[in-house]
């Protein structure tokens, strides 16, 4: 990063769902690891979530899901950032998250799933290596 | 010197250990050995069915009776949920238990804009009366005792199923189960919430005064460490705070002016069954113990049903794997063991591909099967408590409830437990629990077969069961059918009345019954709840 900056992450719980286990352990590890991280809370609509990105600023956003509703939300999401002009956002998804929707979520513009039991250390690399620097 | 002090300088420690991590799934320090000298006073462990019920609330347990096998279902429409219920009763289950949509969990319907996607996917939808009816179509209300996983409109659900009762000709006095109804773990761990945490006690309340006065089979509040366990928590914050929500709720229906033995007896209790064995078994015991002490010495309850803690108990969901999905089936043998050692009332066993979806039909067979394994294959259930008196697990059941009480103590310090979770006291020890938990998984200190040691390059494919998108519509179009055939003035009426009982404090059971036989909606009546107690929002720890 040429500016020195911080990368900003957005970590967002979309839907209704209320399992913050994940979300919170990863939005912990991202803020040790020197990122500056923008924690949503819950029970955000799509809206929200990519105002949120917007206003913020924000290099990568990463959703947690463990209701089973991402065909539904993701493509929202990633719909909403590509409208407001930010598809160079890197948009990261986690949670249960059955193995056949990976490619159809990629297509949409996901960069990458991560599933249970993915290791944290795995997913801080990864949005230091996929934000540009 | 003792001899255990002998046999360690002489003996173990001229041997090597292994480089492990010697400590509870908690973190709770396991030395090599325990000996006689870790045993309690003989008073403090008692008999079964005796205070302090260490050994168990009934005096012959599983030789009187096994344990409830009731597996949680519910996905879908209420017509499809009733069909799985029809196929568990079939297959020898021996009660119904209730999963409920995200929508209806948190007071919205099915066409409410922030449903969208979430109808009928990790639970059933039910949004009026009819759906209730559906649900249970077919199943005699009188003679099934039914478990209802719903907590902030909990209310609201209990009314429906209340005046499907009184349309089958049951009236409330016959019904029998649970409904969860526990809003203080919503606040700490599970997060569906309609209304700010004092309103949303007074709602709790209400409803224990009204089963205590009309429905004495029912229990109306099951006061649950399991979603504190899930969020992360350990095994001594789980039974911590879960104690201290069932003491809240005991505080606040003795100043409504209850007698505590006019309601305790009905208040039950729903753990966690973890990985570590022992560990989930001291916690059992733990908790009974004291639960019976402090309902009798702090809370002055005199009927001996008051002390007993009787507990339903379910699997670790978040012990399962999504790696090599055929291992969740020894781990959710081992938790369902622990439970049923550690003296449970009812049991849940996962399913096995539940780290993936919803569990497919064959799954959920596997993990009935399971209990009936243990129920009437491994010999387990032939003596009472047949690890009482263990060293080891005396000494933990001990250690168990120093630990718990040491939280009292803190939350006591912060003006109980309401004012504690509004200052995010049992979020934040949670949130550091799971934080450290998984480090220690990161950094190999942990094991987790199949994740982070003994990984399979592909795993098998597994079928998962897939809510069918358009079922959302399907459920849209049967709650807009109902708005267009019932009378609106009716649902208005009643919902304004509603409000002003919401406003003037009175008891909200029986307005919301009458707004139930209006045909008034689940999202109809939280909202006009929310427009006197308006909503909440948490400012999250993480």
């Amino acid at each position: 990063m040429s500016t020195g900056r911080k990368i900003r992450v957005v970590v967002a719980k979309p839907g209704l769902d209320g399992h913050d286990r994940g979300a919170k352990i990863i939005a912990r590890a991202l803020r040790d690891a020197g990122m500056e991280v923008i924690y949503t809370g819950l029970h955000q609509t799509p809206e929200q979530i990519v105002e949120t990105v917007i206003q913020e600023d924000a290099d990568a956003v990463g959703l947690s899901i463990l209701s089973g509703a991402h065909m539904t939300l993701v493509p929202r999401i990633a719909e909403g950032l590509k409208a407001a002009g930010a598809d160079e956002v890197v948009l990261v998804v986690g949670g249960t998250i059955p193995g056949e929707d990976i490619p159809e979520l990629k297509e949409l513009g996901v960069a990458e799933v991560f599933t249970p039991g993915s290791p944290v250390q795995g997913i801080v690399d990864y949005i230091r290596s996929a934000v540009p620097a | 010197m003792t001899d255990a002090e002998r046999w360690y300088r002489e003996r173990y420690a001229a041997t090597p250990e292994r480089d492990a991590l010697f400590t509870t799934l908690s973190g709770e320090e396991v030395r090599p050995l325990y000996t006689e000298e870790d045993l309690p006073e003989p008073a403090r462990i008692g008999l079964p069915g005796e205070f302090p019920f260490t050994r168990g609330v009934y005096p012959s347990m599983y030789r009187g009776r096994l344990w409830t096998m009731r597996q949680f279902a519910g996905f879908g429409t209420a017509e499809e949920t009733n069909e799985r219920f029809r196929y568990l009763l079939d297959h020898g289950q021996t009660g119904l238990s209730t999963a409920f949509d995200m929508p209806s969990l948190m007071g919205h319907d099915s066409d409410h804009p922030r449903s969208l996607g979430e109808v009928g996917r990790e639970g059933v939808a039910v949004d009026t009366l009819d759906d209730m009816e559906t649900l249970f179509g077919g199943i005699p209300l009188g003679d099934v005792s039914t478990s209802m996983t719903i907590n902030a409109p909990a209310a609201v659900m209990l009314a429906f199923y209340v005046v499907a009762a009184e349309r089958q000709g049951v009236p409330p006095e016959q019904l029998a189960g649970t409904i969860q109804t526990d809003i203080l773990k919503e606040y700490i761990a599970q997060k569906e919430w309609c209304f700010p945490i004092d309103p949303a006690m007074r709602l709790v309340t209400d409803m224990v005064e009204f089963c205590a006065e009309r429905m004495p089979r029912w229990h109306p509040i099951s006061i649950s460490g399991y979603h504190i366990r899930e969020a992360g928590s350990t095994a001594q914050q789980e039974l911590a705070f879960t104690l201290k929500d069932g003491f809240t709720y005991v505080e606040h229906a003795v100043e409504r002016g209850l007698d505590v033995d006019a309601f305790a007896p009905r208040l039950s209790f729903f753990f966690n069954a973890h990985i570590d064995f022992f560990e989930e078994i001291a916690k059992y015991r733990a908790a009974r113990r004291i639960w019976a002490r402090e309902l009798r010495d702090t809370y002055g309850a005199r009927d001996e049903r008051s002390l007993l803690m009787r507990f339903h108990s379910q699997t670790a969901g978040v012990s399962l794997t999504a790696q090599q999905p055929l291992n969740n089936i020894v781990r959710t043998a081992t938790e369902a063991l622990s439970a049923v050692l550690g003296g449970t009332q009812s049991l849940h066993t996962n399913s096995y591909d539940e780290a993936m979806a919803l569990p497919t039909e064959e799954a959920v067979r596997v993990a009935l099967r399971t209990q009936q394994v243990i129920a009437h294959e491994t010999g387990v259930t032939n003596t009472i408590d047949p690890l009482g008196g263990s060293y080891f697990v005396e000494a933990l059941t001990d250690r168990m409830e120093e630990a718990a009480y040491a939280y009292f103590a803190k939350i006591d310090e912060l003006g109980g437990m309401v004012d504690a979770i509004k200052q995010n006291f049992p979020q934040r020890e949670i949130a550091d629990a799971s934080f450290q938990l998984q480090e220690e998984i990161e950094r190999g200190q942990r094991i987790v077969v199949g994740v982070n040691r003994y990984q399979s390059v592909d795993d098998a494919h597994t079928d998962i069961l897939r809510i069918p998108p358009e079922l959302e519509r399907k459920q849209i179009g049967r709650v807009q059918a109902v708005r267009a055939r019932r009378d609106s003035a009716e649902v208005e009426e009643a919902l304004s009345e509603l409000r002003d009982a919401a406003a003037s404090g009175r008891n909200l059971m029986e307005p919301l019954l009458v707004a139930a036989r209006a045909h008034a909606s689940e999202g109809e009546i939280v909202e006009s709840l929310q427009r006197v107690f308006g909503t909440y929002t948490e400012t999250p720890v993480f």
